[in-house]
């Protein structure tokens, strides 16, 4: 759990961060949207003591973040930042293995954990750990920049604009395999984003700044249902709001009654998707399956009308 | 051009060097005609290879000096504790180039007496600026995200200076070690006029015996070893600048 009490960081007279407070609970993820200059990316950078704040107190686990010094407290938290920021001149097993390193574990464990992380990146070890970053496409290196965030096994991983230098279809799958992973492990993550869609998508929970104010901390549905003030409906887009809505819910979750004719959406895919495919073909329902390929019923244009309303 | 020419071309330089400094007695007739009177062709008050080796000794012991201290001060003054000094190390440094070396060996005989002592302090002052500058841009160049990271993933100050920041810039400060030995092989030849053991020797003796064998032989002893000195550590430069995973134009 990480808390944070009345945090404020001044640049002479500019307040960059301004008392913000917010628990966050462990094992989720937690998402902080703003513009740029909202102090977002301060924020995220004072939990790892990147920056010093001005005043106010940051809790992880109960226990106050300056109670380590800085370098020690960092080795502790993952660190992702956008475009990477691999080591050119050490390999991908190297640049993996940085924080192991710096804690002084032994090779064989550091091995295995380089090569338990590539292999669940879809990387090779054996072709690809001897290779140096430039000779990687833009997403591997950001999956590498990822696992090397996650090489020391952090409770908690702060990530900067992770995804802001991919192009879209790399991001959606570097966006699944986060989620992924995140379940997999467990771990806390906190991701900096300006991208509403993003952080609709990713976050249990969502912090939306806004001149170093926190404006609203709360649930995707409630952030979109009851934006708290005119600038978050703003960042929301008035006119996307059911959509995102709707992105937010599984097709199995909408299913009727019934069958339909032509061909199936997986249980899995979002009633966003299920919309758009029955509005560009046309039809008035569409059949479900899931994994298997086991028939659970259909979704409807109303159904899913219906479930892109405001919330009540 | 073919691109096996350029080697090829190095290593004949290489294999005439090498034979002219040692048997330099095989090449006594191509420079008679340069000669009057019936004077020697070929230096006689001592060996060309001693010479030789002296010379680059001398180059190697003032460069190493340089290095240490240029490269030091580069740290020293990118570090935050540091920062404030960069102006008043620009200047120093700066004053060591603009300095004549002739000025410099006049100024310190009456202070170190003749011969190899006061070449060295040339030498070092003059070798100060081109690796302190290269030092100070290789150090504050270093990509953002990447000086981030290594903050972000724990290490300390000296981590990063070693592990980081360092072996990135190094590219960088070889080129000025590069610029470095290259001007103090030439201006190492005046030397000789303090009486330190140098090629400048040879083409001393043969100004003042007006032999302009002994000049051209000691000029292009002199010539020879820059031209190789400085391909050799440009290899090396882009040998560097690979491993440290940048894209070198040639």
């Amino acid at each position: 759990m990480i808390e944070i009490e009345g945090i404020t960081k001044r640049y002479d007279a500019t307040t960059v961060v301004d008392d913000v407070s917010m628990v966050i609970e462990p094992r989720t993820v937690c998402v902080i949207v703003g513009t740029s200059g909202s102090g977002k990316t301060t924020l995220l950078r004072m939990i790892n003591r990147l920056v010093e704040p001005t005043a106010g107190v940051i809790k992880l686990d109960g226990n106050d973040n300056r109670s380590l010094p800085g370098y020690e407290l960092r080795r502790s938290i993952g660190y992702a930042i956008q475009g990477h920021g691999l080591f050119p001149h050490r390999t991908v097993a190297q640049n993996i293995a940085t924080v192991p390193v710096l804690l002084g574990w032994d090779k064989d464990r550091i091995k295995s954990r380089v090569e338990e992380l590539m292999t669940l990146y879809q990387l090779d070890p054996e072709a690809y750990g001897p290779r140096y970053p430039h000779e990687l496409s833009g997403g591997q290196q950001q999956r590498v920049g990822v696992a090397r965030a996650l090489a020391a096994e952090p409770n908690v991983l702060l990530m900067d604009e992770p995804f802001g230098a991919l192009d879209p279809i790399i991001r959606t799958k570097a966006q699944e395999d986060l989620l992924a992973i995140q379940k997999r492990f467990g771990t806390t993550i906190i991701l900096v984003t300006h991208d509403m869609e993003e952080a609709v998508h990713m976050g249990d929970k969502i912090a939306v700044m806004d001149s170093g104010k926190l404006v609203q901390y709360a649930k995707p549905e409630e952030i979109l249902a009851r934006p708290a003030s005119a600038f978050v409906e703003t960042l929301v887009g008035a006119s996307e709001k059911p959509f995102r809505l709707l992105s937010l819910g599984r097709v199995r979750d909408a299913v009727e009654k019934g069958t339909a004719e032509g061909e199936a959406i997986p249980g899995d895919a979002s009633q966003r998707d299920a919309l758009a495919e029955l509005l560009w073909s046309g039809r008035p329902a569409l059949p479900v399956k899931d994994e298997d390929g086991k028939p659970l019923g259909r979704v409807t244009v109303d159904g899913l009308v219906k479930r892109a309303a405001r919330p009540a | 051009m073919k691109a096996w020419l350029p080697s090829l071309l190095r290593l004949a330089l290489v294999v005439l060097l090498v034979a002219f400094v040692t048997n330099p007695g095989w090449f006594e007739p191509l420079l008679k005609p340069l000669t009057e009177n019936n004077a020697p062709a070929i230096y006689n008050q001592g060996s060309l290879l001693t010479l030789t080796l002296l010379h680059l000794r001398t180059v190697l012991i003032a460069t190493v000096a340089a290095t240490i201290v240029a490269v030091a001060l580069a740290i020293l003054v990118t570090r935050p504790a540091g920062a404030e000094f960069l102006p008043l190390s620009r200047s120093l440094v700066n004053i060591g180039q603009t300095f004549p070396p002739v000025a410099v060996l006049a100024l310190a005989v009456p202070a170190v007496g003749f011969g190899e002592k006061p070449t060295l302090i040339a030498l070092f002052l003059y070798g100060l600026l081109p690796i302190f500058e290269n030092a100070l841009t290789g150090l504050t160049t270093l990509p953002g995200n990447v000086m981030e990271a290594a903050r972000g993933a724990g290490m300390t100050g000296w981590q990063r200076l070693i592990r980081v920041e360092l072996p990135l810039s190094a590219p960088v400060i070889l080129g000025g070690i590069r610029l470095s030995v290259v001007i103090s092989l030439a201006t190492a030849t005046i030397g000789s006029t303090v009486a330190a053991k140098t090629l400048g020797e040879v083409i001393i003796a043969g100004l003042l015996s007006n032999n302009l064998a002994f000049v051209l032989q000691g000029g292009l002893i002199v010539a020879a070893l820059a031209v190789l000195i400085y391909d050799g550590l440009s290899a090396i430069e882009r040998y560097t600048a690979r491993r440290m995973g940048q894209a070198t134009g040639d």
